[in-house]
């Protein structure tokens, strides 16, 4: 059955508090953090706490991810000879581009065949957060068989724009748009950008239902508080389900009188809605709402 | 391995540990420990360190160690981070 990924929670590595309850707080996804949220000083700290972590606790309900340094960083491949060994779902990386996750890719069969790991078992997210990952980002996409989703990562991106980043968005239509598509294309997911002001829940919801409305399939949070809503949003509605069960009944129905194409309230409906329609009603059985 | 320095790391936040470790040639492993479940825990928390300690092939070191109240992966980290900067 396909992971749902609704949410991933970002959670600073240096912090043994964020670390233990990561697993209870909710989310689809927890990545946990060697990048951004950690200083220059307590890299090493972070990488020796998060590898510790994953092998002493229960992360099992979970997706775990961890965000490495980018591998031209001092801090990079440390980061992932070290994470490597102790099997993470996936990593997450940082400024993406095609020839990083090449390195990166050729890197884990090598440390998945000593390690005696399944071949490709660590999965690769790559962040779209430069113009140039933009740009290029279904080729990206498809450097690696373990590539599973997509990170778009507006701060960084609008930064290498120097444009400035709003809660409206305005700015980042195009590369959302852009990533979305990419991802559609090589049927992976896309994961937004997280909303960074983390008092503000009408600009949440706001946010992830723009990010829903063109494609996106779950956003990035960096604050527990921000995940029930989140999953609120990515979650179909009752009106949605009601009508995809109805179409599917239509659809029986049509297919028992020997018609191929039927329609319901005048509209005509086709094999491409039949199948949103299937769509819904998985993620509302995974849900438990069916 | 022997260590030439002194290290630190962690903090004295809830659930971590701030570790010290000191070089103590010839003298063995010896260990300070303050922690506000000293009684039900302190026992444990002084062989996790000690098992760390003997993990990274080390004979002599002095180890100052202040927890509020850290799980056992939290300082194995701790102390092997402290313990790698003070090579």
């Amino acid at each position: 059955m396909k992971r749902l990924r609704r949410t991933m929670l970002f959670i600073p590595g240096n912090n043994p508090a964020m670390l233990q309850d990561a697993a209870i707080l909710g989310a689809d996804s927890i990545i946990l953090d060697l990048e951004d949220a950690v200083s220059l000083t307590e890299k090493d700290s972070a990488r020796s706490l998060v590898k510790h972590a994953i092998k002493n606790m229960d992360y099992s309900s979970i997706e775990l991810v961890v965000r490495i340094n980018p591998l031209d960083t001092e801090f990079g491949l440390e980061d992932l000879t070290t994470i490597a060994k102790v099997k993470p779902d996936a990593l997450m990386i940082p400024k993406a581009t095609q020839q990083q996750l090449l390195d990166i890719d050729f890197l884990l069969d090598k440390i998945e065949k000593e390690e005696n790991i399944e071949n490709s078992s660590i999965k690769l997210i790559p962040i779209i957060e430069t113009a140039l990952a933009l740009e290029t980002v279904y080729e990206i996409v498809k450097s690696s068989k373990r590539v599973i989703a997509v990170l778009l990562g507006a701060e960084d991106l609008t930064s290498d724009f120097a444009i400035k980043r709003t809660k409206e968005g305005e700015e980042i239509f195009y590369a959302r748009n852009r990533v979305s598509t990419a991802c559609r294309a090589a049927r992976i997911d896309a994961v937004d950008t997280p909303f960074t002001d983390t008092n503000d829940f009408e600009g949440l919801e706001k946010d992830s239902r723009k990010a829903k409305s063109l494609g996106f399939t779950g956003k990035a949070a960096i604050n527990p508080r921000q995940v029930d809503l989140i999953h609120s949003v990515f979650a179909p509605t009752a009106q949605e389900i009601k009508y995809a069960l109805r179409i599917i009944f239509a659809k029986k129905d049509a297919k028992e009188k020997g018609l191929g194409v039927f329609s319901l309230d005048g509209k005509m409906i086709d094999a491409p809605i039949i199948n949103r329609a299937m769509t819904t009603i998985d993620l509302a059985k995974v849900l438990n709402i069916l | 391995m022997i260590i030439t320095k002194v290290g630190k790391s962690g903090t004295l936040e809830s659930s971590d540990i701030l570790i010290m470790v000191v070089p103590n040639k010839d003298h063995g492993i010896n260990i300070e420990l303050e922690s506000i479940v000293m009684k039900q825990f302190g026992d444990q928390i002084k062989n996790i360190i000690i098992d760390q300690v003997k993990k990274m092939d080390i004979q002599n070191i002095k180890i100052i160690a202040q927890d509020k109240g850290s799980l056992d992966c939290t300082i194995r980290a701790r102390v092997e981070t402290a313990i790698n900067r003070a090579m």
